[in-house]
């Protein structure tokens, strides 16, 4: 009698990235942070990265985001990720720095090491979560948050006229001769992370090709802040935040002109 | 080597470029600035980094990312700029990587002034950012012991991975006199610790955070163990005429240098006076002085400084209650002159170890400018 093998029919077409970490998040249920770490980890698996890439991880429900990646890693001071990975950066400057920063992180409390960084035209790579809110300390208000969106520290809606009007970061970097990449994107559904993680590919193409500063702003959703199922999270994040915050490519490099999403005329 | 005539801050800068300093951050503020300007050009033609930051927040932060990626680094400032540096010092102590830092004090409090002031005890001894800790304190007399005192902090700064500070003031960084810089080092290796892109090897991570009370009350503990470590192991100090004196000055940096000229002087009268100067502030030399203040000889120390008594807290808890502890001081960026001293010294002399009261209130009868 003869044993016949049987090729495996399995076929393997979804795995974690090599660069993120075998471990649990802390994340909430239905919150966008675990897209954006897949698709940094996905582009760095792509680009062949992960060995050479030095990430500076901020302070805000992202500041584990160090253990999350499989990647030498620091964690900053509170908005300081810009100087860290400045410091870093000229250090090393054959590797590759990227930092991994909220809005009340890198626009609030981070906004001069940011703005600095971008004008020095430091050759790194900003990963920009915008939900529109603080997170980890339960939901108070962000430069980011919408005119009327009630937090925790602001009860009775933004009101425009006593805490001004939410940041525009996209646009506001790309005002900046040392920036040569700033583009601002949605996970709120399959497409728009897909278009995402393009730019995610893009703007470390851009590090890599020693352009200049790069920035991609990732509109997400705080499900547990703003009290929503994750579902109803992603919708607000398409009807309230999208009006707000368009989507668009605010600086690319001409070099890289081929790569421009959504175009307009 | 041989002596040439040295300003303090560029003594203090090139000492730092041979000592291996690969990257510099810093923001210009007096009377430190020229210690920056000399890195501008020295850094850049040695092809190591300088960068003049937006803020002092920003050189500290800076400071730490070179440092965590693996590069002897520093940064320099005076008073108000390493206040707001505080926030970076915690986290480069809580994530034990090395780090150096200037201070050229200046008179505080808010902007102060620009003058030679030692204001700044209490902020780099006592409290250099939050969390249970010191960082080294260096205290330089001179532009020789500066230079030889930068070399040592990049040293003690890797062997220990903390920050170490070298304490000096308008007068120091201003001066100038004859002084011999080190030769020129290579550059150190990255350590096996630093943030250099993971490779083969497992990840390596630079955090100060430990969310379980358990896990950050074990690192404070180790932290503490090292820090006893170096209390017992690094303390300096210089002991001038002590062998057979009565009466001690305790004085650090630049004052610590007048009060030398006060003893010499008063030596030369045949008073039997001696100084006492902590080069190290932190660790303070506690066992040395008490051990001095237990002698039985002594009747009286006189404690001198650029402020309102810093060290004097420091000084007292070392000699405890046996010897009476005066204190002369000036303030606001006064430097006193060597005859303000000599008049404290003699005045506790013929009052058997006691100070008249117009000395402890520091006015009257001594030299003012």
């Amino acid at each position: 009698m003869v044993t016949q093998l049987v090729e495996p029919t399995e076929k393997l077409v979804y795995q974690r990235p090599d660069s993120l970490a075998e471990l649990y998040t802390h994340y909430c249920p239905g919150c966008t942070h675990g897209t954006a770490h897949r698709l940094v980890a996905e582009v760095l698996d792509e680009l062949r990265l992960q060995n050479d890439t030095i990430l500076v991880a901020s302070v805000g429900c992202s500041v584990f985001s160090y253990k999350y990646f499989d990647v030498d890693a620091a964690e900053a001071a509170h908005g300081r990720a810009c100087a860290m990975a400045t410091g870093i950066k000229r250090v090393h400057p054959d590797k590759i720095v990227f930092t991994y920063q909220g809005d009340g992180d890198l626009a609030s409390i981070g906004l001069a090491e940011t703005m600095h960084a971008a004008i020095r035209g430091e050759n790194i790579t900003v990963i920009f979560i915008n939900n529109a809110i603080y997170g980890m300390t339960g939901g108070q208000m962000a430069p980011t948050t919408l005119p009327g969106q009630e937090t925790t520290s602001s009860p009775f809606g933004r009101d425009v006229r006593l805490t001004g009007n939410p940041i525009h970061v996209a646009e506001l970097l790309a005002a900046i001769p040392g920036t040569a990449y700033s583009v601002r994107r949605s996970m709120h559904d399959a497409r728009h992370v897909l278009q995402a993680k393009k730019a995610i590919q893009t703007a470390f193409t851009v590090q890599q090709q020693g352009l200049g500063f790069s920035i991609v702003e990732l509109l997400s959703s705080c499900p547990t802040n703003w009290k929503m199922t994750p579902n109803e999270a992603l919708s607000w994040v398409r009807d309230n935040m999208l009006p707000v915050y368009p989507l668009g490519d605010y600086k690319v490099p001409e070099s890289l002109q081929s790569t421009k999403r959504g175009k307009r005329d | 080597m041989s002596k040439e005539l040295l300003k303090g801050n560029i003594a203090i800068a090139e000492a730092a470029v041979r000592a291996g300093c690969e990257a510099y951050f810093g923001y210009p503020i007096t009377p430190q600035t020229e210690l920056l300007e000399h890195m501008s050009s020295r850094m850049l033609e040695l092809g190591r980094v300088f960068l003049q930051s937006e803020s002092e927040v920003a050189a500290i932060n800076m400071v730490y990312g070179a440092a965590s990626a693996g590069a002897r680094a520093m940064t320099s400032s005076s008073s108000p700029g390493i206040s707001l540096m505080q926030e970076g010092l915690s986290y480069i102590v809580g994530s034990e990587v090395p780090a150096v830092i200037v201070d050229v004090v200046r008179g505080g409090p808010g902007l102060g002034n620009i003058q030679p002031s030692q204001g700044d005890y209490n902020q780099l001894v006592k409290s250099a950012g939050h969390g249970d800790y010191h960082p080294i304190v260096l205290a330089p007399a001179n532009i020789q012991e500066a230079i030889d005192l930068t070399v040592l902090a990049f040293d003690l700064a890797d062997v220990y991975r903390t920050l170490v500070f070298v304490v000096a003031d308008g007068t120091l960084g201003q001066m100038m006199e004859p002084a011999e810089l080190p030769p020129m080092r290579a550059l150190r290796p990255r350590p096996e610790w630093a943030l250099t892109g993971k490779g083969e090897r497992p990840q390596n991570i630079i955090s100060s955070i430990y969310l379980s009370a358990d896990l950050l009350e074990a690192f404070n503990q180790k932290l503490q163990a090292k820090l006893a470590l170096i209390a017992q192991r690094e303390v300096r100090y210089e002991a001038y005429q002590l062998e057979d004196a009565e009466y001690v000055v305790v004085a650090f940096g630049t004052v610590g240098r007048i009060a030398k000229t006060a003893v010499q002087n008063l030596r030369r009268q045949g008073i039997a006076v001696g100084l006492f100067r902590p080069i190290t502030l932190w660790p303070f030399p506690e066992k040395q002085l008490s051990e001095l203040a237990d002698s039985g000889r002594i009747k009286a120390f006189l404690v001198t400084e650029m402020n309102a008594g810093q060290m004097l807290q420091d000084v007292r808890l070392a000699v405890g209650r046996d010897v009476p502890v005066h204190f002369y001081g000036r303030m606001g960026g006064v430097v006193p002159m060597p005859e303000e001293i000599e008049t404290a010294l003699a005045e506790l002399v013929n009052g058997n170890g006691r100070l008249p009261k117009t000395i402890l209130e520091g006015k009257n009868g001594h030299p003012t400018r």
